[in-house]
């Protein structure tokens, strides 16, 4: 599964330019699912028909995760060829300086800053540039609207793993595992890869009403307490996926809660219970679609999001995707 | 048409001049209209040729404004505004309030009381009032009730010169509705629905509801945008440029536009030699932020005239963008139908 990791965090996929990933998913999952369609917003929808199982009653499950990753877009092209940029999702400036960006092409830049008023001064992100190295205006191929993210390869590290985006590229991996991994559910699943999450929610929003799901799981990542002097959290590496109990934008369906927690005992995975105080997923958006729907959260903790080097632990992947075979394969209990 | 729509009132909420204005031009245009719960007017014209799509176009009514929240006992009316208003630009303007359009002016202190202090700060909104020449609370109740609207006062004018700047009020986003009415005099190979909707500013409702009914295939909304191309001591882009033509929106804080639909624009522009520009992205909204997540999401761009002075009693913008915009929406609809959507 590290291959599948590191194949889907060095693609390129901002928000709202997610056709890469999507196309890597396609491939890897085509032939193991029973339908295949991009929406009009460009989510990726993979259907696998429940195959009737007795004693269980069959529903409508959505599992989401997104492809989209946090970038910059070029906002204005200066005399010189140096490109001002505006954030895509939730960058921090202090994660721009000294990185290197990379655009669909190909291309590299890498971020410079003006001169500060004091030393000490932390630039904001209009006090920023991008150089790709262009001698002058007219060299350059890069126009207004361009699109970059960060760069940094996947490096496998033992039992942790460290990559740009598994924000929330380790949900997409977890799915496709998932996917390949389950042979056999009484349920209706829908496998959801959804666009620009990082931007609002909104190709949740727009996926959960064409699917309309009776019970919904988005997979992403959540933030840990297990760093030197970090915000208090009780969630660390390591110790299993995470099953959130609330975040700032939703607080999970008691139903949907019990029954990953239930089935974690049942299948002796480990687990823990997330609160999250800032931040949200994809479940907030699908839990208020149409006429509402019980949603939950399975998370793989992370440590440092939306830097260039986010951190998980294998083993709590591997979990996650043991996890959500054993929830798919069993009845729903909520 | 513009000098008409921008001499109309209609803020957020209260657009019924707007639309009974749009509609007496339009409806000999269309093959049918209706203006559903929430005041949105949906207009739309059957399309030629088979396996048609739909194709929305939006352009909000209303604009930004005051409502009246208080009547002091001295006679002088307490507001607060409707939609994104800069306190610093209401000072000493002259609204007109309510159905019957009482004049009245936002009072202000003189510069001679100002303590120097005084003058580097903002006066807020709640410590503002409209005078409408009562001298009394019952005086002012006679003409004004709580909850009355008012708009700017301002008359629309030509300014003239190679841009053909024009003056006026509520641009954003009559200039829209204006090119919207324009779009409405050609024929097309889908159907088309042209959507001038309400409340835009407070929240983008009126396109939310309206792109639910109807359900479209592929959106666009049309804008007067934010131009701020006054001289800048640093080498950094204006937002957009007066005259430099009809600004592109790729990404705002509402929506990224649909990456086919920019594309289609501006190889649109480009062919037909339509002067464009790009918006710089990151900044503002639009009613393609509720259109593109309605249902199961709708494709969406957004096509906008520059306007100075927006969300200001008096903006700016030049009739060359305005037909040139037209221009563009009329030669992309005019491809729009052969737009590959599959991926």
């Amino acid at each position: 599964m590290k291959e599948l990791i590191g194949e889907l965090t060095e693609a390129f996929g901002p928000s709202g330019s997610e056709d890469a990933v999507r196309e890597l998913i396609r491939e890897r999952i085509s032939g193991h699912v029973d339908e295949v369609r991009v929406d009009p917003l460009g989510n990726l929808i993979a259907f696998k028909k429940g195959r009737a199982k007795r004693g269980v009653q069959g529903r409508k499950i959505m599992l989401a995760a997104h492809m989209d990753e946090i970038g910059v877009i070029i906002s204005h092209v200066d005399e010189k060829g140096f490109l001002r940029f505006a954030p895509v999702g939730g960058v921090r400036p202090l994660h721009l300086l000294g990185s290197r960006v990379l655009f669909s092409d190909g291309m590299i830049g890498v971020i410079g800053r003006e001169k500060p008023e004091k030393r000490t001064e932390f630039p904001s992100i209009d006090k920023m540039f991008i150089d790709v190295g262009a001698p002058d205006k007219e060299h350059l191929t890069k126009e207004v609207g361009d699109v970059a993210v960060f760069v940094r390869p996947f490096v496998d590290l033992g039992q942790r793993l460290t990559a740009k985006a598994f924000d929330d590229r380790i949900g997409c991996a977890v799915l496709v595992q998932t996917v390949l991994d389950l042979k056999r559910t009484p349920h209706d699943v829908y496998f959801v890869f959804t666009v620009q999450e990082e931007v609002g929610l909104r190709g949740a929003l727009t996926s959960a009403f064409g699917v309309e799901p009776d019970v919904a799981v988005a997979v992403d990542v959540t933030g840990t307490g297990d760093t030197p002097e970090a915000h208090p959290m009780a969630v660390s590496l390591g110790a299993g996926p995470a099953i959130k109990v609330k975040d700032r934008g939703m607080l999970t369906h008691p139903g949907v809660k019990n029954w990953m927690a239930n089935t974690a005992e049942r299948l002796g995975l480990p687990y823990q219970f997330e609160v999250l105080e800032w931040g949200t997923t994809d479940a907030m958006a699908i839990q208020t679609s149409r006429a509402g729907v019980a949603a939950g959260v399975l998370s793989i903790p992370c440590r440092y999001i939306h830097s260039p080097s986010e951190m998980v632990d294998y083993n709590d992947v591997q979990n996650a995707v043991k996890l959500l075979v054993g929830l798919l394969r069993g009845p729903v209990d909520i | 048409m513009l000098k008409e729509l921008s001499e109309a009132f209609g803020v957020s909420g209260h657009e019924d001049a707007v639309r009974q204005l749009i509609l007496d031009t339009i409806k000999d245009l269309v093959d049918e209209y209706r203006v559903d719960a929430l005041g949105n007017l949906i207009a739309s014209k059957k399309g030629r040729g088979r396996a048609r799509r739909k194709v929305m176009v939006a352009a909000h009514m209303d604009e930004v404004g005051l409502m009246i929240m208080h009547v002091e006992k001295e006679g002088s009316l307490r507001f607060r505004p409707v939609g994104g208003i800069d306190p610093r630009v209401l000072l000493a303007k002259k609204v007109l309030v309510g159905d019957d359009k009482v004049p009245g002016v936002v009072g202000v202190k003189p510069i001679h009381l100002l303590e120097p202090k005084g003058r580097e700060q903002v006066v807020q909104v709640k410590d503002m009032s409209i005078d409408i020449g009562a001298s009394s609370k019952e005086e002012a109740e006679k003409l004004v009730k709580i909850g009355d609207y008012a708009a700017f006062g301002v008359s629309f004018s030509e300014l003239g010169g190679e841009l053909r700047t024009v003056k006026g009020k509520a641009f954003d986003d009559r200039a829209g509705c204006a090119v919207l009415v324009g779009l409405l005099r050609e024929s097309y190979r889908f159907d088309f629905y042209a959507v001038f909707t309400v409340q835009e500013e407070v929240g983008l409702r009126g396109a939310r509801v309206a792109a639910h009914a109807i359900a479209p295939d592929i959106a666009f909304a049309l804008e007067g945008t934010i131009c701020d191309d006054m001289p800048k001591k640093r080498d950094i882009s204006p937002t957009t440029t007066l005259g430099a033509g009809p600004a592109i929106t790729i990404m705002d804080r509402s929506v990224i536009a649909d990456r086919r639909l920019v594309e289609l624009l501006v190889n649109t522009a480009e062919k037909k030699g339509i002067p464009y520009q790009f918006k710089q992205p990151g900044l503002g909204g639009t009613d393609a932020g509720a259109i593109h997540l309605s249902r199961e999401g709708v494709p969406a761009a957004v096509v906008a005239v520059p306007s100075r002075n927006i969300h200001s009693p008096v903006c700016l913008l030049s009739l060359n963008d305005l037909d040139n915009t037209l221009c563009l929406m009329r030669e992309t609809l005019a491809r729009v139908h052969k737009l590959d959507l599959s991926r």
